[in-house]
């Protein structure tokens, strides 16, 4: 008996040894753990933070690169990232990327979809994205590629050559608003012709050159028959998003090209490389913004005639009644992307102002090129900036100084997106690389230490 | 530890080819050298008639026309670098590069139509998809049409033949009528 009860005690002691060892390892584990090793990864930045330049504090690292020609792009909820990309030929017009190992990189990437283009963005819980001519919508399910079948939200856009990317945005009444560009420069009787007079009236502001609303809800719309033309005299809105703070759409257009070339008597290369200013637009249903009409000279600050419809550079005439922009850019950055900061990873002076991804120029040749940066624009309570814009993330095109010509630039941002924590998401078109920007606090990384 | 086996093979070697250089092999050879150095200097020399004979030929149409390339240049910089860039590569996704493409290259009469005419649809260049719209030039003359043309084909890193005022119109012509 006593031989019993001792093997007993002994092996219930072990045991009990045991699992108080295992409890204190497995404790251990999750205090020094997985959570803390992720957010140290998710905050760690890239040596150059990517090939890029930031403002101070802010630290950017690859997402992904080489992924085809990225354009624009959404964050899930959960951290799922979808990238609209401009063809197929990588295997999709699609992009998904899952971080499956917290470190704020992606591990999983699988393309889907058949439709290259430009637009994609999440609306009650479907994946909504465009070809040039569709607007489609998928729902969302746990797999990181829904598997729901695909429906198709409006259709009957015209199929154009130019700037027929299908680009859009949502309110928060149930709407989707899409870009539909002029599918030319200047409406001119013969396309960028010297000396070609433009069409009076422009016949393309019918169907295009402007911004259109739908229902975001109901399928298998069409443009003629349940489109309402949100606005007009736009010649090319890439760039627009909703601002919650003051309930109203804004958009940013590609101005028009080639001054010099189509009219050498009023413009030299000069002047034809700082005109027109990138307008940035805030829109009311009925705006009229004047294109193909007016363009906006930065320098006198007004809506000026355009040659094409008996402009000199120096005339105002029918332009005097259209609506100016709330901001002016340089000529020719043409702006691809804009996205509301609406949360509280960036400091203070972030929170509700927009970020502006411009692809960078071709038309300022022979001047060098630019552009190619993110800027960042400060808004007031009343809708309007509230101050000059920043460049936010910058050499995109290199740190070589002066680039000539687009195809030497090393990036060209494109895409912007809000993480659920609040990091920004930027991607670019020519290599196909998506950078996470985040802010790191340094006073949070001391006490980090301390803990 | 090669030495163990790499000596005796090249200590063969060295012995057989001494066994095979006698004083006769090395006249023979000598003689063969100098046999085709002969022959070889002989093809040069054909070669270099060959050439001067070209160039002799070619004196109607020297090397390239240095007017033609002047005007080129000038109509070049004023109507197609704001697209095809001064570098003469295009913008990617927009407009098509110029170099080293069967486009500029190769058939004369496509090219010429395509600088009259325009060119609008989807095309492929170098491997890459173009779907825009270039506008027609029919307004330039045959001899700037002819100018540009040549300067495209003689600059970038390309080089082919010029192209003449008379070929561009007769293009003209048979678009025209």
């Amino acid at each position: 008996m006593n031989n019993f009860t001792k093997q007993l005690q002994f092996s219930v002691s072990l045991l009990f040894l045991l699992s108080l060892t295992g409890l204190i390892i497995s404790c251990g584990d999750s205090s020094s753990s997985t959570a803390e090793q992720d957010v140290d990864a998710q905050f760690t930045a890239d040596e150059n933070n990517g090939s890029i330049t930031l403002s101070n504090g802010f630290g950017a690292y690859v997402v992904a690169d080489d992924v085809g020609k990225a354009r624009h792009i959404v964050v899930r909820d959960n951290g799922d990232i979808y990238v609209k990309i401009r063809d197929t030929k990588a295997g999709g017009g699609i992009l998904a990327l899952r971080d499956t190992d917290g470190d704020g990189r992606a591990d999983q990437k699988e393309y889907f979809g058949e439709y290259g283009g430009t637009g994609i963005d999440i609306y009650d819980d479907y994946l909504y994205y465009s070809s040039d001519t569709v607007v489609y919508r998928v729902a969302l399910g746990d797999e990181l590629v829904p598997t729901a079948e695909l429906e198709v939200v409006v259709e009957g856009f015209i199929n154009q050559g130019q700037h027929a990317t299908k680009s859009f945005t949502f309110d928060n009444a149930g709407h989707i608003y899409v870009n539909i560009g002029a599918p030319s420069n200047a409406c001119q009787e013969q396309l960028r012709t010297p000396k070609s007079p433009g069409q009076d009236p422009c016949p393309q502001l019918d169907r295009q050159a402007g911004i259109w609303q739908f229902s975001a809800n109901e399928l298998n719309q069409t443009q003629e028959e349940h489109g309402v033309r949100y606005a007009t005299g736009i010649r090319n809105a890439v760039a627009l998003d909703w601002n919650d703070n003051v309930n109203s759409l804004y958009a940013l257009q590609h101005g028009r090209d080639q001054l010099s070339n189509l009219w050498p008597e009023y413009y030299d290369s000069l002047q034809s490389a700082e005109l027109p200013a990138e307008e940035f637009l805030k829109v009311s249903e009925g705006s009229d913004f004047g294109w193909p009409f007016c363009y906006y000279d930065p320098q006198k600050d007004l809506k000026v005639l355009a040659p094409e419809y008996g402009g000199n550079g120096e005339e105002t005439g029918r332009c005097a009644d259209m609506e100016d922009p709330i901001m002016a850019f340089p000529a020719h950055w043409a702006p691809n992307d804009i996205i509301f900061y609406n949360s509280d990873m960036f400091p203070e002076k972030y929170r509700s102002g927009a970020f502006i991804a411009f692809h960078g120029s071709w038309n300022r040749a022979p001047l060098p090129q630019k552009g190619y940066n993110i800027a960042f624009v400060p808004m007031g309570s009343d809708g309007l900036p509230s101050g000059e814009f920043e460049r936010f993330a910058d050499e995109f095109a290199g740190s070589g100084g002066e680039i000539e010509s687009p195809g030497d630039a090393e990036f060209r941002p494109t895409g912007l997106a809000v993480g659920p924590d609040g990091s920004l998401y930027i991607t670019d078109d020519q290599k196909g690389r998506i950078w996470r920007v985040f802010y790191q606090d340094n006073s949070e990384q001391v006490a980090g230490l301390v803990r | 530890m090669a030495s163990g086996w790499l000596f005796p093979i090249f200590d063969l070697f060295i012995t057989e080819l001494l066994n095979y250089i006698t004083l006769r092999n090395l006249l023979s050879f000598f003689a063969l050298i100098c046999l085709l150095a002969a022959c070889s200097g002989g093809t040069q020399n054909e070669e270099a008639t060959a050439e001067s004979e070209e160039t002799v030929t070619e004196e109607e149409t020297p090397q390239v026309d240095a007017q033609l390339l002047a005007t080129g240049e000038t109509v070049y910089n004023q109507y197609c670098l704001a697209c095809h860039q001064a570098n003469g590569q295009g913008v990617p996704g927009a407009f098509p590069p110029l170099t080293q493409t069967e486009w500029v290259l190769g058939d004369d009469i496509r090219l010429i139509t395509i600088v009259l005419q325009g060119l609008q649809g989807e095309i492929t260049v170098n491997g890459e998809t173009y779907n825009n719209i270039m506008a027609p030039h029919a307004f330039l003359t045959d001899d700037q049409v002819a100018g540009v043309l040549t300067y495209v084909r003689n600059s970038f890193g390309n080089k082919a033949e010029a192209i003449a005022p008379e070929e561009v119109a007769e293009v003209r012509a048979s678009i025209e009528s």
